[in-house]
């Protein structure tokens, strides 16, 4: 019995392969996927103060202010724009400019004497990413200038802590790194529902499903067969790309086991198909399943903590997003290829995706046989 | 027949569709005021020859001369176009389902620019003469096939055409419809014999009752004339001789008539299928009705029946893929399970449309069947060998069934389904679509499986020549068996004649009056159509024609529930993903310290982390092997090192360093966590200053940072009003995208095709309804910002809608530029994600500026709509902005449309190819 289920499903697996050879749109999407599409979205994505817009309105127009003007330049600040102070309003209005710095009239004499003047900066608060980190910048600038300008002006300075951060695992802070390996994950999750689902459409639209139903075949082994036939796929796809891609070409440096990290992704494999297949139990044509296939990826892939950290979602979310696999996934890939983590780590989200995905295939299966039989016509 | 005058010429037309070619320098005069028809098999070319004279197909090569002038010309097409009427093929392909009989019909009056009144009189005459007037507002979907070819005949003649041309109109429908389909087709011949009607047709007797011919196979007219003449030529009786008689030599190869044996014991012993009382029902629709038969070994039974009559679910039920609602069904004395796989291994089945694998070679395929059904594997290539001789395949075993002849794509079905010795072959309706040589051959292999092999056959058709050579049959109809026998005897029962005499005879005994009128026994009326016959020169642009184009969609919107709710609620689910999803707010970041010099001075640096909403501080570090372990598995986000003698070394006026250690891995949140160290190291160090007794001597300058627009800056605030023009341009363009692909796919596009509606009626036409949903998606977005969200509106209410009309009209016109260049639903979806997302997210200043990018991503942000409207969306909620602050934005975001509709219009093609 058990014998036959293991032939058949192999016998079934091969077919899968048979087809995957023939469609040579479906061949190239996942070859795309895996060179190209991973290698842009690690150098589009941009560092997160790239060419950050500035405009300067320099009222003191002294040897310190332009000392000031001359310390903001490229990568991170386009050139300053020496502005009007109602240019820059208007500029922060219509978003030509995120930053936009005061230097208030006699300035430089004020620093001079002691009084401790402000500058006055303005930040467009609505572009998040660039308001929170160029803040930060501005302010470290402009406060390195003006010690340095005290310095050499010899006046006297307060008890000074210096702060030396570091950061671990990614000691550059490189978007490449992050990028890459996110978008490897992203594309695993997509991938595997969508090969495993659309071929059950496509099987069910061609009537072949229904060949194998009336076949001494059971529903499991028509599932199992797509399981670890697509899922092989990607996962011999992304390891290539892990390393020739991320590791090769990219040159990001893996501090974790990699043969662990794919034995994580095996088992998330198992995890998508069984809930792409679920999903092409649901759907009634290619289109609903698209729409459907939109509607659960993108809560996957921007709520898994891959796109923005879970500690800044709500309680509820946060919650709710524990039942999805890719949730479970980002953990264990950041910390197997981040920050080197071994099994003694990683084994509760593994854990975690293997019940994740018993339970979809479970579901799957039951609606399995209904789902075709309940189609009319 | 030159003297004739000839509606239609064509004159060495050749079509191809990529290396097909469909038709081959074809050259036909088609007499007018007449019936005419083409007959032959299924893919021979007789839809694309009829797709060219109806002007829905373009020429490309010869000329096709119709109704005085050549189709090639747009102009002479625009002006017959309100002359010809089209029906194409497939049960009611140009009806709307979801809308009502009196609304299609509705629709195409006001497509030709009729009055109210003249509308009224039509629909009403035109249902009274085909029998729908009962069913008025039933919806076209829920028709039965005859009904819908009947009403598909009423949306054709509603403009009263001159030239009628209906391709293969009684396919698929049961042999009372169809009589009844014809006799309705002469009394409207009688009343306007000036009309011409050009027809195709699969069944070779109705050809008999034409008055012109053309008989075309593989993509060549073989023979023209009339019947008789067509039939004295071959020296044959029967049309369907005459065909065969004219293929040429090598296609005919030997053909004989299939004699069958009689069985070789008179009665069949033991029944092999049994079903007693079978019924299925989805939900309040029964499709079988308590059916009850059996079936002897070694028998050939046949269902014969029209589509949807409840066959096929039959057969589905017998095999198990459908569990039966009522009633038992036995094969081989044992109830069929669905799970009994043993019963399976001795079925053979086959379905009704070819279901094989494509991609698999006739040898794979026939391997895959033979291994999953268990045939021992040292018999696998004696048995794929002798099968494909049986068969006729030994050459084409490494073949994919893609490049075979449709009827031998029905023999490897019919080997794949008898390569494991199967007791049992069910077969649905095997032949459909086969041209008569290969469908003799094809009941040659049955009638030796069953009388050498003793197999049972239980098979379904619609071909009574077919029914005739089984050993018994039923009549099916509307989901009851009507009667059953054997063929002579059935005959006998209802009065001599043909075996299709018979099959009406008892459909007329069943059909209640009030289901079918029996429009037949009415006596024609006697007013003469309306002679209105003023053609309306089709002018060039129609707002009647365009809100007949809006009214139709948005009434199929409203009745595709699946669409309208992924459509509403997926705006909403979205709006909560990406509202909360993408957030720059970092708080409760997990933080720990190893205080190695424990002093007033280390406590209280540490005490603004702790302090702070941002961190929330863990257990204190033990040491640095305790720091590694805990940043790698996770738990630390941060790690503040304190040295020893920091205290003293403060207190000495000297600078102490204190460490830090940031979890990189996610760039951003480290970027993040550093930017909130810093902002607090510097606010202790003023403290600190402010603290010293000397309080002048403090730091020489400082920044005063204000956050304007979002002054708590919060990440909700930044991100609802971003997150609105996002989903504003992905679901409207999606959702525009599909409605045109959509036609394009169940074939309602060739109305445009066909009609004199112009595209750009079509395209506006069809883009109201989805800028209606778009804004009403608006509006709800904006409510659930101002409430759910409490992200407050500072600007102009009235010029953020105004901006979100322009916007949305801009979005769902991309949709359909879109959809003016892709052909199926699949790519439409794959485009409009690609087209919408990526340049949405990336270049639009979501999250940088248009103004730090670079490239060609740089300009793709200013060109791109949402770029715009994104600044007014910001403008308006944040920054209390007006008309006046953001012209610029509203007069790119107006000088966007023209160019996208320009675009669109110039893309979609009038005709297919």
């Amino acid at each position: 019995m058990i014998a036959r289920t293991l032939r058949n499903t192999w016998q079934l697996g091969l077919k899968e392969f048979r087809s995957l050879y023939r469609d040579r749109t479906l061949l190239f999407l996942i070859a795309w996927a895996f060179t190209v599409g991973i290698y842009t979205a690690a150098r589009a994505q941009p560092e997160t103060l790239n060419a950050a817009p500035l405009a300067i309105v320099d009222e003191d127009q002294s040897q310190l202010s332009s000392r000031i003007v001359g310390a903001f330049y490229p990568p991170y600040f386009r050139s300053p724009e020496m502005v009007s102070m109602h240019e820059a309003d208007r500029g922060l209005d219509s978003g030509n400019y995120t930053f936009s710095l005061d230097i208030p009239p006699h300035f430089e004499r004020d620093v001079l004497a002691g009084r401790n003047p402000a500058l006055q900066l303005n930040v467009d608060a609505t572009r998040l990413s660039q308001a929170l980190v160029g803040t930060g910048y501005v302010e470290a600038i402009v406060d390195r200038e003006v010690m340095e300008f005290a310095k050499r002006q010899q006046l006297a300075s307060t008890p000074q802590i210096d702060l030396v951060p570091r950061l671990m695992f990614n000691q550059i802070g490189s978007h490449v790194w992050f990028g890459s390996v996110m978008e490897l994950i992203n594309n695993v999750t997509l991938l595997s529902i969508v090969l495993a689902g659309a071929a059950l459409i496509r099987e069910r639209e061609h009537g072949t499903v229904e060949h194998l139903l009336v076949m001494p075949l059971r529903p499991l082994e028509i599932m199992l067969a797509k399981v670890w036939s697509m899922g092989l796929v990607v996962l011999v796809t992304a390891a290539l790309s892990l390393y020739l891609i991320v590791q090769g070409l990219l040159q990001v440096p893996i501090s974790g086991s990699v043969p662990l990290f794919l034995a994580g992704t095996a088992l998330h494999l198992f995890a998508t198909t069984a809930l792409g297949i679920f999903l092409g139990t649901v759907a009634r044509s290619m289109p609903q399943f698209g729409l459907l296939m939109i509607m659960v990826l993108l809560p996957l892939q921007i709520l898994s903590g891959g796109t923005t950290p879970r500690e800044s979602m709500p309680d509820a979310v946060a919650t709710l997003m524990l039942a999805a696999p890719t949730t479970h996934f980002v953990e264990m890939a950041q910390a197997i290829l981040y920050r080197g983590a071994g099994l003694d780590v990683v084994w509760r989200p593994m854990l975690c995706i293997l019940a994740i995905g018993g339970t979809f295939f479970g579901i799957a299966l039951s609606r399995f046989r209904r789902s075709i039989a309940d189609m009319q016509t | 027949m030159s003297a004739q005058r000839a509606v239609a010429q064509l004159d060495a037309i050749t079509h191809r569709y990529g290396k097909t070619v469909a038709l081959d320098a074809v050259t036909l005069d088609i007499p007018a005021g007449s019936m005419a028809g083409l007959i032959g098999p299924d893919g021979v070319g007789k839809s694309t020859l009829l797709g060219l004279v109806a002007g829905a197909r373009r020429v490309q090569t010869g000329t096709v001369r119709v109704l005085e002038g050549n189709m090639s010309s747009a102009a002479h097409r625009r002006d017959v176009c309100s002359r010809i009427a089209y029906m194409p093929q497939g049960l009611g392909k140009n009806l709307y389902p979801t809308l009502s009989v009196n609304e299609n019909l509705q629709f195409f009056g006001r497509l030709f620019g009729q009055t109210r009144q003249q509308r009224q009189q039509r629909i009403s005459e035109l249902l009274e003469d085909t029998g729908l007037a009962a069913f008025r507002q039933r919806q076209a979907g829920k028709l039965s096939g005859g009904m819908k070819q009947k009403l598909a005949l009423c949306c054709a003649l509603i403009h009263d055409p001159d030239l009628l041309i209906l391709d293969e109109p009684t396919t698929g429908v049961d042999p009372l419809s169809r009589r009844r389909f014809w006799d309705l087709i002469d009394r409207i011949r009688a009343r306007r014999p000036g009309m011409s009607i050009l027809t195709a047709t699969a069944y070779m007797e109705e050809a008999e009752r034409f008055d012109y011919l053309a008989v075309m196979d593989a993509s060549k007219v073989l023979a023209t004339g009339s019947p008789a003449e067509i039939r004295a030529a071959t020296r044959t009786e029967r049309l369907e001789e005459a065909f065969i008689a004219l293929l040429p030599a090598e296609r005919r190869g030997g053909h004989r008539e299939p004699v069958i044996s009689p069985p070789t014991s008179s009665t069949f012993d033991a029944p092999a299928i049994e079903a007693h009382g079978l019924t299925k029902r989805f939900g309040d629709f029964v499709a079988v009705d308590h059916v009850d038969f059996s079936i002897g070994t070694g028998e050939i039974f046949g269902f014969l029946g029209s589509n949807g009559c409840g066959k096929t679910t039959t057969m589905k039920m017998l095999t198990g893929l459908t569990p039966a609602s009522e009633g038992t069904a036995r094969l081989f004395d044992k109830p069929v399970a669905a799970n009994d796989l043993d019963t399976r291994r001795r079925v053979g089945y086959m379905s009704q449309s070819f279901s094989l694998y494509t991609e698999l070679t006739v040898r794979q395929n026939l391997r895959l069947h033979a291994r999953l059904f268990e045939v021992p594997a040292e018999h696998i290539n004696a048995r794929i060998a002798q099968t494909a001789g049986q068969f006729g395949l030994t050459e084409q075993l490494d073949d994919l069934p893609e490049t075979l002849p449709l009827g031998m794509r029905q023999r490897l079905s019919l080997a794949v389904a008898v390569i494991h010795r199967p007791e049992i072959l069910i077969l649905d309706e095997p032949t459909s679509g086969v041209d008569p040589v290969a469908r003799d051959r094809f009941w040659e292999l049955l009638i030796d499986l069953s009388r050498r092999e003793r197999v049972t056959i239980f098979i379904s058709t619609h071909f009574m020549n077919e029914a005739e050579r089984c050993d018994r049959i039923s009549f099916m109809h509307a989901g009851r068996v009507l009667a059953s026998g054997a063929p002579r005897e059935l005959i006998r029962a209802h009065g001599g004649g043909t075996l299709e005499d018979a099959f009406v005879s008892c459909l007329e005994q069943a059909s209640e009056p009030a289901s079918e009128p029996l429009s037949a026994a009415r006596p024609a009326p006697a007013q003469p159509v309306p002679s209105d016959r003023r053609h309306l020169s089709a002018s060039r642009f129609s707002l009647r024609r365009l809100l007949t184009y809006a009214r139709r969609e948005s009434m199929e919107l409203r009745r595709d529930p699946v669409r309208l709710t992924l459509a509403m609620l997926g705006t909403f689910v979205l709006m909560f993903i990406i509202g909360y999803g993408i957030s720059m707010d970092v708080e409760d970041l997990r933080f720990a310290a190893l205080d190695q010099d424990q002093t007033v001075a280390s406590r209280d640096y540490l005490q603004q982390f702790s302090g702070s909403r941002y961190f929330k501080q863990a257990a204190p570090i033990a040491n640095h092997a305790d720091l590694d372990r805990r940043m790698r598995s996770g738990e630390l986000s941060l790690a503040i090192e304190i040295p020893p003698g920091y205290g003293r070394e403060l207190d000495a006026g000297r600078t102490p360093q204190v460490g830090v250690w940031v979890d990189g891995a996610m760039p951003l949140r480290a970027e993040t966590i550093l930017g909130y160290l810093q902002g607090l190291h510097i606010g202790y160090l003023v403290e600190l200053a402010r603290r010293q007794p000397i309080a002048a001597a403090s730091s020489p300058a400082s920044v005063a940072t204000r956050y304007r627009y979002n002054p708590e800056v919060r990440s909700l605030d930044a991100m609802v009003p971003a997150v609105i023009p996002l989903l504003l341009i992905f679901i409207p363009a999606m959702l525009s995208a599909l409605g045109v692909v959509r036609e394009k796919e169940l074939g309602s596009i060739l109305n445009f095709y066909t009609t004199p509606v112009t595209r750009l009626e079509f395209l506006v036409g069809k883009q109201l309804p989805y800028i209606g949903l778009g804004l009403f998606n608006f509006g709800m977005m904006v409510l659930a910002a101002v409430t759910v969200f409490a992200v407050p509106m500072k600007g102009s209410a009235l010029a953020l809608t105004l901006a979100a009309v322009l916007y949305i009209t801009c979005a769902t016109s991309y949709g359909l530029l879109i959809s003016a260049f892709t052909n199926s639903q699949i790519a439409a979806i794959f485009a409009a994600a690609l087209g919408t997302l990526i340049p949405a997210i990336q270049f639009a200043g979501l999250l940088n500026p248009v103004s730090s990018l670079q490239g060609p991503g740089a300009v793709i942000g200013q060109l791109y709509p949402t770029t715009h409207f994104l600044a007014i969306s910001r403008g308006v909620f944040s920054k209390s902005l007006g008309f006046a602050d953001l012209r610029g934005e509203f007069i790119a975001l107006a000088a966007t449309l023209p160019c996208i509709a320009v675009l669109s219009v110039a893309l979609l093609r009038k005709q297919a190819k």
